[in-house]
């Protein structure tokens, strides 16, 4: 859909920003993907702010969970994940065997080096999403083959 | 099921208005004034636009437009409908028909934005100006695109002025800023 094409248009130029006004090295460019995922952080918090102000309405974990996973990603990224693994201790794995953000970069190992610039964004709309939802998380990603990707969310337990 | 009332599906403009807004706001952190955010918003919408302009043939099948009249009609009724879901009008045209105005009765980039107080400068949507700019000079017009009129800054309706300067020859290479 075009306004998809436009967002991710305008991601790709959030991303070359970033990595234009940094210094050249190695260091930087942790400092832009920590930049971008923050980003997508504040992003996500407004969206999820703007899609549901009802909190109380998740039981548990795994509700809120089954939320960013079904609703929140569908909604966000225009498609289902493929599939969804837990260990049942606050560690889940979404999988995306198609994700938008990776498809315009190559498909296979092609540009490898570059697709966590692509993904730091999105981990931060979900770090954001659960955040507002009352989940604290650090949300990671992973790709061997594009566009397929994993997305790491690990919940921080409160003790 | 309780959750089918309203407010229970994030449309794709929410994405981009609010990854904007983000932008905005990080660029006045790394900028000392609004000239410079503005100058940078304009040469990111550049960046855009040339590459827009293919994606946007590629969608609507328009055919080239035979005067600069045609072209308002389609950027207004093509293209901001089909990337921001509004129909601006197309009004204000110079006599020479080289300048018109878009006007936008809401912009949707600009929900729940307001500029903060020492930003009186900023011209939130500059973006817009860019891509315009950009995607007219991949199909030869270069023209000049500001903001006339902005709801932020307190004014009844936004206005975008497009003014076409002069016809681009087809073997001079663009490229980004």
């Amino acid at each position: 859909m075009a306004d998809e094409a436009l967002f991710q248009f305008l991601h790709n130029e959030v991303i070359q920003y970033v990595y234009k006004s940094a210094e050249n090295g190695e260091m930087e460019n942790g400092r832009c993907v920590s930049k971008l995922e923050h980003l997508g952080f504040r992003v996500g918090q407004g969206l999820i702010e703007r899609f549901t102000k009802d909190t109380s309405r998740f039981k548990d974990e795994l509700d809120v969970m089954k939320f960013i996973c079904k609703d929140y990603w569908t909604s966000v990224f225009k498609k289902q994940i493929d599939n969804l693994r837990t260990n049942h201790q606050g560690i889940y794995v979404l999988q995306d065997n198609k994700f938008r953000l990776l498809t315009q970069l190559s498909s296979g190992k092609q540009y490898l080096e570059h697709a966590p610039k692509y993904l730091a964004f999105a981990c931060g709309l979900v770090r954001g999403g659960l955040s507002n939802l009352g989940v604290r998380s650090i949300v990671t990603a992973e790709v061997s083959v594009m566009p397929a990707c994993d997305i790491r969310i690990m919940i921080k337990q409160v003790n | 099921d309780h959750r089918q009332a309203r407010g229970t599906s994030i449309n794709n403009s929410e994405l981009f208005t609010l990854t904007y807004g983000a932008l905005v706001t990080q660029l006045c952190k790394d900028y000392e004034n609004d000239e410079e955010v503005n100058k940078q918003l304009d040469k990111m919408g550049y960046n855009i636009g040339v590459r827009l302009i293919e994606d946007f043939l590629a969608r609507s099948s328009v055919g080239r437009c035979q005067d600069f009249r045609e072209t308002a009609d389609v950027i207004a009724k093509v293209a901001f409908k089909m990337y921001l879901g509004i129909t601006p009008s197309v009004t204000n045209w110079s006599p020479a028909g080289d300048e018109f105005s878009l006007i936008l009765e809401s912009n949707p980039l600009v929900d729940f934005v307001e500029l903060p107080d020492n930003h009186s400068n900023l011209v939130y949507s500059n973006l817009l100006c860019g891509v315009l700019r950009g995607a007219l000079e991949m199909v030869q017009m270069a023209v000049e695109v500001r903001f006339a009129q902005d709801t932020l800054r307190g004014d009844n309706v936004t206005e975008i002025r497009m003014k076409f300067i002069k016809r681009i020859e087809e073997n001079l290479p663009a490229g980004d800023e």
